[in-house]
């Protein structure tokens, strides 16, 4: 049934299906990232160092228990307390001074991937899959193999995604974030403790980023660069998509993610120049990202 | 005068240093200290922290290496009366680019396009073959020889570097005075009142980007002779931070910071193995610059002041 689409099609839709996992990723790595700068106006610098803290952290749960749920759950959970501990630590004595918290999280970075390197070493690692996310499903009508844990992984993206969407647009803490992002003084003169909600959210985008790593681990592997590899992708998917917003990150996610992709498969040699030109072109035509609002 | 005293006494500085002194410390020093100072200045004068001064120093190491003698096989030789100009060139448009990208973009806005640029810029060169050789880059890298001595020779490199630094502070100085920096100036203090005024902003930041580059490449130009290879490695993140790193430590409040910071980072970077496992000079480094971010934003040559200052007024406090 399939022959008549020839090798050009499935080479098309597998590279197609790869760059959406590729996309569930960043977006799971960008999202957190998005949601620190849109409420505190922080860049956080150690976001990719806190996703491979959380990765490292699963794989070495997975390792000694073997229950891969309480890995990524743990994973998660160490990168949010990391999260919580940098900014109560030191992000948080320079709230408002952009420049001098940047370069702080910059040294934060620098000191957690050394201190990772060495406790973990310079190896790969990759998790090891629970029985039902492992080996591949022949997808009906595509016709193409795919491999379990990618398309768990592309659900994982879409509820977090939807879970995102609604604790802050439906919930009371994600209207006082919406608020804070609005007007950061009003919301301090009402009495509301910010600073504690900041220390909040910052260990929610941690979580996410733990998360986000120990699942980058189930599904690719994670080494030391890959904190690099992920920060780039969060800053030029929070560039292109627009920052602060859920939506924008998932949009920024989906361009990268896919121009990464057919970037390496039709031009291998040039394929960072892709996600480069999309970026690019955006702040030629949309300097505040896609969804973005403009700066006041 | 003041400035040449100095210059006399760092120009005579090989006649007492030896060569470990004189290259891994001296030399080391003022080309990063040249390569910080296009940061430094940006930073200074147009407000903006550029993360792509690793990539800008890059793209002039890497013109030099592929119309140099290399030992690859890539790319073909040209006078270095040729390349060197063309190095510079390139890399004084790349900064004219890069400042066209990103010039509706300020504060950390800015840091993010400039860092994206520069990680993109070294995932290329490791993924390109054709001009950059790839993830091995280029090796066996010849600097010119000038009647008999090559310009690699110890003291040769350190007083050619020491020179250009020379230079590169008199370009400033006077870059920062004439029509064109007194608006990157303004750029910096006040973009709607220029624009208000009807004085275009692009061009300015675009300028400032420009001879950014033309800094950055200039003190690539010598890295290159004086490590005699380049790869991916050489405009990776690793130097990137370095480069950022050095400025901070400094201070970005005046050019001379970028030097200040060079010779503390260049001396954390020998003498760290005696104090610690040479593993773990990351770790170091990090903390020394959350330290300085801490305790001294606007860095060391800020904080050398303020104490001299303080001094001297406690001085004259005491003799009235």
């Amino acid at each position: 049934m399939i022959t008549g689409m020839g090798g050009h099609m499935t080479l098309f839709l597998i590279v197609t299906l790869n760059g959406l996992t590729l996309a569930a990723l960043y977006f799971l790595a960008a999202s957190g990232f998005s949601l620190i700068f849109g409420l505190m106006r922080t860049v956080n610098m150690a976001h990719g160092a806190l996703l491979l803290l959380g990765g490292y952290v699963g794989y070495s749960v997975v390792d000694t228990t073997g229950s891969w749920a309480l890995g990524v759950l743990s994973g998660g959970l160490a990168a949010a307390f990391a999260g919580a501990i940098v900014q109560a630590g030191v992000l948080g004595w320079m709230q408002g001074d952009e420049l001098r918290q940047t370069l702080a999280s910059i040294a934060i970075s620098i000191i957690m991937a050394d201190l990772m390197l060495w406790y973990w070493g310079g190896l790969t690692y990759q998790v090891e899959l629970p029985e039902a996310l492992s080996g591949g499903q022949r997808l009906p009508v595509l016709g193409v193999g795919y491999a379990n844990i990618r398309l768990a992984l592309m659900v994982f993206a879409l509820v977090t995604g939807l879970a995102l969407w609604f604790l802050i647009q439906r919930t009371r803490l994600g209207a006082v974030i919406r608020a804070g992002v609005d007007d950061q003084d009003m919301l301090r003169a009402l009495g509301f403790p910010i600073n504690r909600i900041f220390i909040l959210v910052f260990a929610l985008g941690g979580l996410l980023a733990g998360m986000a790593g120990v699942i980058a681990a189930s599904a690719l592997s994670i080494a030391p660069g890959t904190d690099l590899q992920f920060l780039l992708s969060s800053l030029v998917v929070v560039i292109v998509g627009g920052m602060g917003s859920v939506g924008g990150a998932a949009l920024g996610a989906l361009l990268v993610g896919l121009a990464e992709q057919y970037g390496l498969a039709y031009a291998p040699t040039y394929g960072a120049v892709f996600t480069f030109a999309i970026m690019v072109v955006v702040l030629a035509v949309r300097p505040q990202g896609l969804l973005g609002r403009a700066e006041k | 005068m003041r400035p040449a005293g100095y210059l006399l006494f760092l120009a005579l500085l090989p006649l007492v240093l030896n060569d470990f002194w004189l290259t891994l410390v001296a030399t080391r020093a003022l080309i990063l200290g040249i390569i910080a100072l296009s940061l430094t200045f940006l930073a200074t004068y147009l407000g903006v922290v550029s993360f792509a001064q690793a990539t800008l120093a890059g793209v002039a190491g890497y013109t030099i290496a592929y119309f140099g003698p290399n030992t690859v096989g890539v790319g073909f030789e040209l006078p270095f009366l040729v390349s060197i100009p063309l190095a510079l060139i390139l890399s004084t448009i790349t900064g004219g680019a890069i400042g066209l990208i990103a010039r509706q973009s300020r504060g950390i806005y800015a840091i993010m396009i400039t860092l994206a640029i520069g990680v993109a810029f070294f995932y290329f060169t490791r993924q390109n073959y054709a001009l950059f050789n790839g993830w091995t880059g280029f090796s066996g890298i010849r600097a010119p020889e000038i009647a008999g001595v090559s310009l690699r020779d110890p003291a040769a490199l350190y007083l050619l570097s020491l020179g250009t630094a020379a230079l590169a502070m008199v370009l400033v100085a006077g870059f920062v005075r004439s029509p064109m920096g007194l608006s990157v100036q303004a750029v910096r203090d006040a973009p709607g009142r220029l624009l208000a005024l009807g004085i275009p902003v692009t061009t300015p930041i675009v300028t400032a980007f420009a001879f950014s580059g033309f800094l950055a490449g200039s003190g690539g130009i010598l890295n290159i002779w004086y490590q005699e290879r380049i790869s991916s490695f050489s405009v990776g993140l690793g130097p990137i931070i370095d480069i950022l790193i050095v400025s901070v430590i400094g201070g970005l409040r005046h050019p001379s910071g970028a030097f200040v910071g060079a010779v503390v980072f260049v001396l954390l970077d020998t003498f760290a193995v005696d104090l610690i496992d040479r593993e773990r000079f990351n770790t170091l480094i990090g903390a020394v610059l959350l330290l300085i971010v801490i305790v001294a934003p606007n860095g060391l040559q800020q904080l050398a002041k303020d104490g001299f200052g303080r001094l001297r007024q406690s001085n004259s406090n005491a003799t009235e």
